[in-house]
């Protein structure tokens, strides 16, 4: 199973989200065609509800704890159903700087 | 120094503190990039730490405030979040209003 299978089915399994978009950038970035490093998460759930920004992140991180061990970056972008409906997109994630670690 | 009474030190050194990878100026990562632009755009002085240059906080910030990635931004001493969390704050202008109180 692939790190964005794994995600998926982690984030489906625990905020059983009304929309979810897990997208692996990897491509933006220095790494090796096929890698699974750089990560986009777009979750629509009611698990949201009255939960500011950063327990909602820190939500998401809870349930990827194993994989925020080996990928290397997650941009998460976090909405309640009628936050979604009025929003109903995610901003793009940043190009890679090249960096490294 | 103990590694977390150091960034204990750090976050408490200015109002606003961010740990990052590269500077403000020559920032290494697009996240760190985006997240110390915003700060900037905000107007008011703020700290930072470079994270590729302190292996030491690299490896223990994570533990400092349960928080896996950076950057981490901090406001009056108490994380307010990462990239993503920072940046729709400010487009919502809650970040700019956040600092103010907090360089006031």
């Amino acid at each position: 199973m692939t790190i964005e299978d794994t995600i998926t089915e982690k984030l489906q399994a625990g905020l059983n989200p009304q929309h979810l978009e897990v997208e692996n950038e990897s491509h933006m970035h220095n790494v090796p065609p096929g890698s699974e490093s750089h990560f986009k998460i777009v979750a629509v759930s009611e698990a949201f509800n009255g939960k500011m920004l950063i327990a909602r992140h820190r939500l998401i991180n809870k349930l990827l704890e194993d994989e925020l061990q080996v990928i290397h970056a997650l941009a998460l972008h976090t909405m309640t159903p009628e936050e979604w409906a009025e929003k109903g997109a995610a901003p793009a994630s940043p190009p890679c700087m090249g960096g490294g670690k | 120094m103990d590694v977390m009474d150091r960034i204990d030190e750090a976050v408490k050194s200015h109002p606003v503190f961010i740990f990052m990878k590269g500077t403000p100026q020559f920032p290494s990562c697009g996240f760190s990039s985006r997240t110390a632009e915003a700060l900037k755009q905000c107007g008011k002085e703020f700290g930072y730490c470079n994270v590729l240059a302190d292996p030491e906080i690299f490896e223990n910030l994570p533990r400092y405030a349960d928080w896996p990635t950076f950057p981490q931004v901090y406001i009056n001493g108490e994380l307010i979040g990462g990239c993503d969390i920072t940046l729709e704050m400010f487009e919502k202008g809650e970040l700019q209003k956040m600092i103010d109180e907090a360089v006031a």
